[in-house]
């Protein structure tokens, strides 16, 4: 059964793109045919992060005005076998994607895909609506500071009034959290929320914590997920959580502030 | 002939009422914006219905789009003119706001925080209080909430007590004509007795709310003491106090 999994926030900025191409690559990588959908019509963001931008012909808007078939708009990855992603177009207005267009591409890709991951614009009007509208699953990508929170809880109460399954009275919306740019030096210092608190404000199961790091922004300049990159903390934090999606127990890495290791320390080393 | 894409219903809603008893356009702003400061996340964004029922029989021509545009400019949103005089009809009727007959339902006041004006303080010429039909007879069933309440999130229970078993979120907003009951944090708002039960409560297992209210009688969050901040906690009208007593 393929499943429909939206990455939302309400919140600008706070790393859905760079979430939602890391896991779609991981579930790509573990043998789960995957495609990523750009939703944020207008701002085509995905295919950068992808490094596919280049092989951008058609969009998500042309399929869904019937002016390209699925097949000539998806991109095959180059990097990782099992995955495909559905850019979205820059120059095109954001009213373009209607309930029923978008329905009748998504059992298409039902047929063909095991996860649908559906790349949420900012905010909580139509466009986030549109994207959130037949997840079966959510991750809410949650910033560790008080406005992205509130944005997030403001989110879950659309999911769960305004999705299909909502409105249809099915079973809710699964919802994970997935709290990103954390910086457990900064929680020590009282200049960011802690997961705990995000985790009280919030209560949703928590799928994963990544750090805030430099990595995430290289890997994006180079057009590359950051999940491929395993040496970084960011890559490994996110591949626990496909581990977590995927429903494996695995614990939380990357939540406390780092010590110097025992040799480093007995070497007087710097970390 | 397919069924229509709508439904027709009758509701009663709780609304603002402003009460203007003179309009001085260079008094109202400031008078107004004292009112909504003592209790902002009540009035913000919230539906009012102006009434003129109390206005001097012999006051002159009101500035109807003045007097509108004054109230939205401190986030209040006119829905409707009450008790018209016969002679500021046309004028209001331009507005294009929707022109009620003299209210029958009861109001009742919003208090102000401090506990007694100033005895030399002018009478405001504005009121604000909240109104709603009467009581209906009989009692429903308990409305239950399973799922979180989140932010931008109302929930009614009308006619009777409201349950969650989980938390109500910042923003977010539970009423009941009866009890309210919550499992959890409450964060947001909640009122209880909204249609004037004073001897409905509030209970709740983390006191942490924005506002609470017990028949019109309001509290905001930095009333909340020590004792019961983030404490399992109850609200309950004694008199005309709001009281929050720990768990
Ligand atoms: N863990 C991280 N550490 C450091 N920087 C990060 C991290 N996650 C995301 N960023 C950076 O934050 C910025 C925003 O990320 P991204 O584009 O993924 O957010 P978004 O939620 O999709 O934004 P939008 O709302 O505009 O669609 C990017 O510059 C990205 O590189
Ligand atoms: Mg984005």
């Amino acid at each position: 059964m393929a499943k429909i999994i939206v990455v939302t926030s309400g919140k600008g900025g706070v790393g859905k793109t760079t979430s939602s191409a890391a896991i779609g690559t991981g579930l790509a990588q573990r043998g789960h045919s995957t495609i990523i959908i750009d939703f944020d019509v207008g701002l085509r963001n995905l295919d950068l992060i992808m490094g596919c931008e280049r092989r951008v012909v058609y969009d998500f808007v042309n399929v869904i005005n019937e002016e390209a078939t699925l097949n000539q708009a998806m991109i095959k990855d180059k990097r990782t076998d099992n995955l495909y992603i559905l850019p979205a177009s820059q120059t095109r207005d954001k009213d373009a994607l209607t309930e029923e267009s978008v329905a009748k591409v998504l059992e298409e890709l039902k047929e063909r895909f095991e996860y649908i991951i559906c790349d949420s614009p900012a905010g909580i009007e139509k466009g986030a609506q549109m994207a959130l509208l037949f997840a079966d699953e959510a991750i809410v990508v949650t910033n560790p500071e008080v406005s992205s929170v509130r944005d997030s809880d403001r989110i879950l109460g659309i999911l769960q009034s305004k999705s299909l399954r909502a409105r249809e009275g099915q079973e809710p919306v699964k919802e994970h959290l997935l709290i990103t740019r954390y910086n457990p030096a900064r929680v020590n210092a009282g200049e960011m929320l802690s997961v705990a608190d995000v985790e009280d404000i919030l209560a949703i199961p928590l799928l994963g914590v990544i750090p805030e790091s430099q990595d995430v922004l290289k890997a994006s300049n180079q057009g590359e997920p950051v999940i491929l990159n395993s040496e970084a903390a960011a890559g490994q934090a996110y591949s626990d959580a496909v581990e977590r999606l995927l429903g494996k127990a695995v614990e939380h890495r990357f939540v406390d502030e780092e010590r110097p290791g025992f040799f480093k320390r007995l070497l007087g080393g710097r970390a | 002939m397919s069924a229509p894409d709508f439904q027709l219903k009758g509701s009663t809603v709780t609304v603002v009422v402003l009460e203007l008893h003179r309009y001085a356009p260079e008094e109202f702003s400031a008078q107004l914006e004292a009112r909504i400061r003592q209790a902002p996340q009540l009035f913000e964004g919230s539906p009012v219905v102006i009434s003129l029922e109390s206005l001097d029989v012999d006051h002159p021509e009101v500035d109807f789009e003045a007097l509108l545009t004054q109230c939205r400019a401190l986030e209040l949103r006119p829905i409707a003119f009450r008790a018209l005089p016969p002679r500021f009809s046309a004028a209001a009727a331009a507005t294009g706001l929707a022109v009620l007959p003299p209210g029958t339902a009861r109001g009742r006041n919003i208090p102000s925080r401090e506990a007694a004006p100033a005895a030399a303080e002018p009478e405001p010429a504005v009121e604000l209080h909240t109104e709603s039909s009467p009581q209906r007879p009989g009692s429903r069933p308990t409305r239950t909430i399973t799922r979180p309440v989140r932010s931008g999130q109302q929930i009614y229970a009308e006619g009777g007590d409201l349950i969650v078993l989980a938390q109500v979120s910042e923003g977010a907003e539970v009423l009941a004509d009866g009890n309210i009951h919550i499992y959890g944090a409450l964060r947001g708002r909640a009122l209880a007795g909204v249609h004037g039960d004073a001897s409905a409560r509030i209970f709740c297992q983390n006191m942490d709310a924005e506002l609470i209210s017990v028949a019109g009688h309001f509290l905001l969050s930095d009333a909340l003491t020590e004792s019961v901040h983030r404490k399992p906690a109850q609200v309950a009208l004694q008199g005309d106090v709001l009281n929050v007593s720990a768990l």
